[in-house]
């Protein structure tokens, strides 16, 4: 299977005088058409694994890659859509402005501009409010404006960082439902969550993060098996919660 | 860029200028643009966005508005009977459009960097296959540009409202005064988006940058002559910073419009915009050099 995302022996710090280890020795591989779940506890390096990958921080040591290209390279953010965990955009925009305004930025041909943009308008439920400014948005609303703005290139690798984070049961079910028909139209799909549950449905592997080390990677069944517990046990288990 | 003058009014007016330096004038400076086509897409999306932000924070509205209101009651005014009191609004006006467009320059420019931080809206940005150098370029594009709608409308105004009291449309002498002060607007906006990753605060840039430009149009032409009454090694040291510093008060041409001086030398213009550009480039290049280093508080 082709590798879309590959870390090897990942290090990644923070500054000062100490610097602070955020990540060791992290080596993971998500390959094409996966979903794959990024879990652990809050200060795990979750984030800042999915920050290397972005190119918002550099790695210490260690390489990654997505579709084969160095993180460093911007066109390696070429095929990819991100959501990040809280909505940041310019709000004196509306939808349709900033779904244009990335779109120029991906390059994305004039004559298929406003027919992407109808497209994933539709797809997160917006159609009705594409001239609102986004101020005027709900937070939900707002979450699905990221969500329409990481597709708005048709990518072939979505990074979520906690895409239903925040949402009311009837946003978590639209965005588990986008996520299993990207799955389906063969997009990889990598993400963050503390919603297990949402993980359970909807990922073929997961990777579990303690520390800034990997401690346990595989299919949902296969981690539970070994453990011999449900998943909230066996995640509980595997970052070592006593 | 008095000493470039091709000469006093009559002579100047009695030639036909010739429009097409104008034209080669404003080709020139996009020229560097040129070189770059391909990454151009990131960077004139993020300079539209930039232009919209200001248009639609209304800040420019107000500045021109009040401004708009002190000229109209000015010209309004007839002192003693005086003439040439159209001399007098002329320069106030002039004098309204610089401080208006030094203040958008600065406070807008100063603001775009720090706000996309603060707001987090360069992570969604970034996550797409842009460098920091088109930021930084978009940015200083986006608020250039925009500076530069506002120096049309100013200008456009003091146009009518001059031409109104003296039946008199030296277009091209306007012309070069607002080309002039454009490009002194770039070097600003370009020590502003600078300002902008060194200093935390958007204010403490702006107020910091007014002190510089303020500073420079007053005294930077005479830092020479400063220089000259002073003891080693301080002598040396100010001749330096005579040298290095960049002498905004070269643009401001406003005493050759309202006296009716007459237009400058094409080619002093087209020096002078070169030197701007020169500047401008050192200075983003810098902001670029800064911004790369930087890290985006995740």
């Amino acid at each position: 299977m082709d590798a879309i995302v590959k870390i090897e022996n990942l290090r990644a710090e923070y500054g000062g005088a100490v610097p602070k280890v955020a990540l060791q020795g992290l080596n993971l591989t998500v390959n094409a058409g996966e979903v794959f779940g990024f879990l652990g506890p809050n200060g795990a390096g979750k984030t800042t694994t999915m920050n290397v990958l972005l190119g918002f921080v550099n790695a210490t040591s260690g390489t990654a890659q997505l579709f084969g290209v160095d993180v460093r390279q911007p066109i390696a953010r070429q095929r990819i859509g991100y959501l990040p965990e809280l909505t940041y955009y310019y709000k004196f925009l509306t939808a349709e402005e900033i779904l244009r305004f990335y779109a120029k930025i991906f390059g994305i041909a004039k004559s298929e501009i406003e027919s992407c943009i109808d497209a994933v308008l539709k797809l997160v439920e917006l159609d009705h409010a594409r001239k609102r400014q986004i101020k005027t948005y709900s937070k939900g609303m707002q979450q699905r404006v990221g969500l329409a703005q990481a597709l708005i290139n048709n990518p072939d690798l979505l990074i979520l960082d906690e895409p239903t984070s925040g949402l009311d049961p009837i946003g978590r079910m639209q965005v588990r439902q986008i996520i299993l028909r990207l799955k389906n139209e063969g997009k990889t799909v990598f993400f963050s969550s503390h919603e297990l549950g949402e993980v359970e449905t909807v990922c073929d592997r997961v990777a579990i993060l303690a520390g800034g080390e990997l401690k346990a990677e595989g299919s949902v069944s296969d981690l539970t098996q070994k453990y011999n517990a449900p998943l909230e046990q066996t995640f509980l288990k595997i970052i070592g919660y006593k | 860029m008095k000493g470039y003058m091709k000469g006093k009014s009559k002579k100047a007016k009695g030639k036909k200028p010739d429009q097409s330096v104008a034209v080669s004038l404003f080709a020139f400076c996009l020229l560097p643009f040129a070189f770059c086509l391909p990454p151009m897409n990131s960077v004139l999306a993020i300079a539209n966005v930039t232009v919209k932000e200001l248009y639609r924070r209304k800040d420019f509205y107000v500045l021109f508005v009040l401004s708009a209101l002190i000229i109209l009651v000015a010209g309004a005014a007839n002192f003693f009977n005086d003439d040439k009191i159209v001399r007098y609004l002329k320069e106030l006006c002039l004098l309204l459009i610089w401080i208006s467009a030094l203040v958008i320059a600065v406070t807008t420019a100063a603001r775009q960097i720090p706000a996309e931080r603060e707001q987090r809206t360069i992570f969604p940005l970034l996550a797409k296959p842009v460098t920091r150098g088109q930021v930084i370029a978009g940015k200083f594009l986006g608020c250039w540009l925009a500076t530069g709608l506002a120096l049309v409308m100013f200008y456009v105004f003091l146009a009518v409202v001059s031409g109104s009291r003296e039946h008199a449309w030296p277009l091209l002498n306007y012309f070069q005064a607002a080309w002039l002060q454009w490009m002194f607007l770039g070097v600003v906006i370009a020590m502003a988006v600078l300002g902008s990753i060194v200093f935390a605060a958007p204010s403490s840039n702006s107020t910091i940058l007014l002190i510089v430009v303020v500073g420079i149009l007053l005294l930077g032409g005479h830092l020479n002559q400063v220089a000259l009454e002073q003891a080693e090694p301080m002598r040396s040291v100010t001749y330096t910073i005579y040298f290095l510093i960049p002498h905004l008060e070269w643009f401001d041409v406003r005493d050759l419009v309202v006296h009716d001086q007459g237009l400058i030398a094409w080619w002093a213009v087209a020096a002078a915009s070169a030197y701007a550009l020169i500047y401008t480039v050192f200075f983003l290049f810098a902001a670029w050099v800064a911004f790369r280093r930087k890290a985006l508080n995740t």
